[in-house]
């Protein structure tokens, strides 16, 4: 259903762009009736439904995702390639930010107006305000740059080493930078999410219960308090890890990362309608699939939603 | 020595308001195996009483001072670490919601197991069965099957009765019991209170027992002592406070209680609001209500007194003894019948 919907509305937002992507696709300096040729051979004179139920056609009958209107390279192909960067970039950015907001997050709503607690909420309000291509430029500038500790920009792929970068090393190495300038939104976000759950936990009546039963203060907050207050992260952080793989635009952008965002970045400036679609596809994928790995989640970590 | 005596105990709690002065000088004692009620409106600081007594008020916000000993040691005073040892296991707590009282996530046998593990040096398969008899003995049926169940899987009732059997598996020598009944059914208000007498004489517990309502008083206390507003209006025999009431407040308790035999349009109820505790009435608190007010209330805060010939009975009240007697005769003369 969802997918349905998100690929039509992909399609009539294309349709009703005033553009002419058959001209674009043909070239400087073709005549009138090379472009009508492209159109067709693009089946771009085609009315747009006509053009949409070939899509799904495709899609089902070949699993294919079409060709290119500008390089008329296979979008499957395309897709494929791209996805495994933003995928390293949003999983290892949600390491990242994991790493750094449960911890603050709980310390802060432990110890509420202590110093850490303060710095947190400048954190989070920087976090929150500053923008990830500013976040990116003065990351790139200072620690790439000045300090030269980081390549600034392009990627290292993490199999085949090629003649100077290449392998694991050299991967995690030119994916730091990007990792941190992605992560720092949400870091924010989660900071203050997680510090809110855990507070409200704590004046829950099952937390007096068990300082009641004369439980140490570290076995209420490991026992009681963190699994309950971490419920709702789950959930949250299956829906944000679906919805950036579609492509971290911004980061991607800034570090010249070869990923679903750059991808469809340049693609929209060529109005390469297929490879659009191709990952508007693999983006609702990814959604639909997280959303389906919490609820599965949630049934083994909760156990009011446990099946019988 | 009482088990538990609890000596002018104030506890106050900072608001953006101002200081609230939740308790206000209490003083009661709890004898070993005996059950002391607690009574009073809501707000009146019965439920803070206990609370700090069993130091589990919010450190940040709130002051406590007075004594309340505990076979001689002061609970108010001792280290974080002896209190801890002391709670759930000489003495424990039941709370008023079992609903929102148990854990959700974990199993109430995993949460009857960290009770007894945490006081008693013993294997977890030892606890389990620990959990298991207790969970018989609250009446939980099929307790082998439902120790892995969890509390989403139980009525209230069932689950209060959890929450028994969790305070009782250590064997504590005085249960805290915060309204245990208010959040459930009249049928099985009357069972589990049952259970709890039963339990405190197989377990020789002494109990306190913090209610709003007189018919638990009258069932199961010993003593009683009446709160209002942050301080003790009366306290005595559970036969003195019913047979012979000596405040006003205590008359306007035991006169609002509804009767079968009257037929009446509207139940009878005592005039007025509680007074705010952030700014309490002058003299005595309850004087803004009391139909037998005085001038001397409005300005002279009245001492704890004991009643003359009764030297455990205790009132708070300018009224003379006489007027008294004669205004507690003519309450009672209708409403005992029904409570006693």
């Amino acid at each position: 259903m969802l997918f349905v919907a998100v690929t039509i509305v992909t399609y009539v937002i294309f349709y009703v762009t005033p553009s002419d992507p058959a001209r674009l696709a043909a070239g400087q300096g073709a005549t009138a009736a090379d472009v009508q040729r492209v159109a067709e051979r693009l089946h771009l004179d085609e009315p747009v439904w006509q053009q949409y139920g070939r899509f799904v056609w495709q899609l089902v009958g070949e699993q294919s995702l079409g060709t290119s209107f500008v390089n008329r390279q296979d979008v499957n192909d395309i897709v494929l390639r791209a996805a495994p960067v933003t995928a390293a970039l949003v999983f290892g950015g949600a390491l990242f930010w994991l790493a750094l907001s449960i911890p603050v997050g709980i310390i802060s709503a432990l110890r509420p107006r202590s110093l850490i607690d303060r710095a947190g909420m400048v954190f989070v309000l920087i976090g929150l305000s500053a923008h990830p291509v500013w976040i990116g430029l003065i990351f790139a500038y200072f620690i790439g740059y000045k300090l030269q500790l980081t390549p600034i920009t392009g990627y290292a792929d993490f199999f085949n080493p090629s003649q100077e970068h290449g392998g694991p090393v050299q991967w995690a190495h030119h994916m730091l930078l990007p990792w941190l300038t992605f992560a720092i939104l949400f870091a924010a976000l989660y900071v203050r999410l997680i510090r809110a759950n855990v507070m409200e936990t704590m004046n829950e009546d099952y937390v007096r219960t068990a300082r009641a039963k004369g439980a140490p203060e570290s076995q209420v907050i490991r026992s009681h308090v963190l699994r309950n207050s971490l419920l709702p992260v789950v959930t949250i952080l299956g829906m944000d890890i679906g919805l950036a793989l579609g492509g971290a635009i911004f980061t991607e952008s800034v570090y010249s990362l070869p990923g679903l965002g750059r991808q469809v970045l340049q693609s929209y400036e060529n109005f390469d309608l297929p490879v659009i679609q191709g990952i508007v596809v693999f983006a609702t994928c990814c959604i639909i699939f997280f959303n389906l790995i919490v609820d599965l989640l949630y049934a083994v970590i909760d156990p009011r939603i446990r099946l019988n | 020595m009482p088990l538990l005596e609890v000596k002018d105990l104030r506890t106050s709690f900072r608001t953006d308001d101002g200081i609230v002065k939740a308790v206000d000088g209490v003083t009661f004692s709890v004898e070993r195996g005996k059950t002391l009620g607690i009574v009073g409106e809501s707000g009146c600081g019965k439920s803070v009483t206990c609370l700090t007594i069993m130091g589990l008020n919010n450190r940040r916000n709130s002051t406590s001072s007075g004594e309340a000993l505990f076979n001689g040691e002061n609970l108010l005073e001792m280290s974080p670490r002896r209190l801890r040892d002391l709670r759930g296991n000489d003495v424990a707590m039941i709370f008023q919601d079992p609903m929102t009282s148990l854990n959700p996530v974990h199993s109430i046998g995993k949460q009857l197991v960290e009770a007894v593990m945490l006081h008693r040096d013993v294997t977890k398969k030892d606890a389990r069965l620990r959990a298991l008899e207790l969970l018989k003995a609250v009446g939980i049926p099929r307790a082998d099957r439902r120790i892995g169940d969890y509390p989403h899987q139980f009525s209230g009732g069932m689950r209060q009765r959890v929450m028994i059997a969790m305070a009782l598996i250590n064997e504590p020598d005085l249960l805290i019991a915060d309204e245990p009944t208010t959040a459930l059914d009249v049928t099985t208000q009357a069972q589990i209170l049952k259970l709890m007498t039963t339990l405190q004489d197989e377990f020789d517990t002494a109990i306190i027992m913090i209610t709003h309502d007189l018919g638990v008083v009258a069932e199961i206390a010993d003593d009683v002592v009446v709160m209002y507003a942050g301080k003790v209006a009366e306290e005595g025999t559970v036969d003195e406070i019913f047979t012979r009431p000596h405040h006003p407040y205590t008359w306007g308790l035991l006169g609002s209680l509804p009767r079968i035999d009257a037929d009446v349009e509207r139940l009878v109820q005592i005039q007025g609001q509680p007074p705010s505790l952030l700014n309490p009435p002058r003299g005595c608190r309850f004087h803004p209500r009391c139909p037998y007010v005085m001038d001397v209330c409005k300005t002279e805060q009245p001492l704890l007194m004991p009643v003359s010939h009764q030297p455990h009975h205790l009132q708070a009240c300018h009224l003379d003894e006489v007027t008294k007697d004669h205004e507690a005769a003519k309450l009672l003369d209708g409403t005992l019948a029904q409570v006693g």
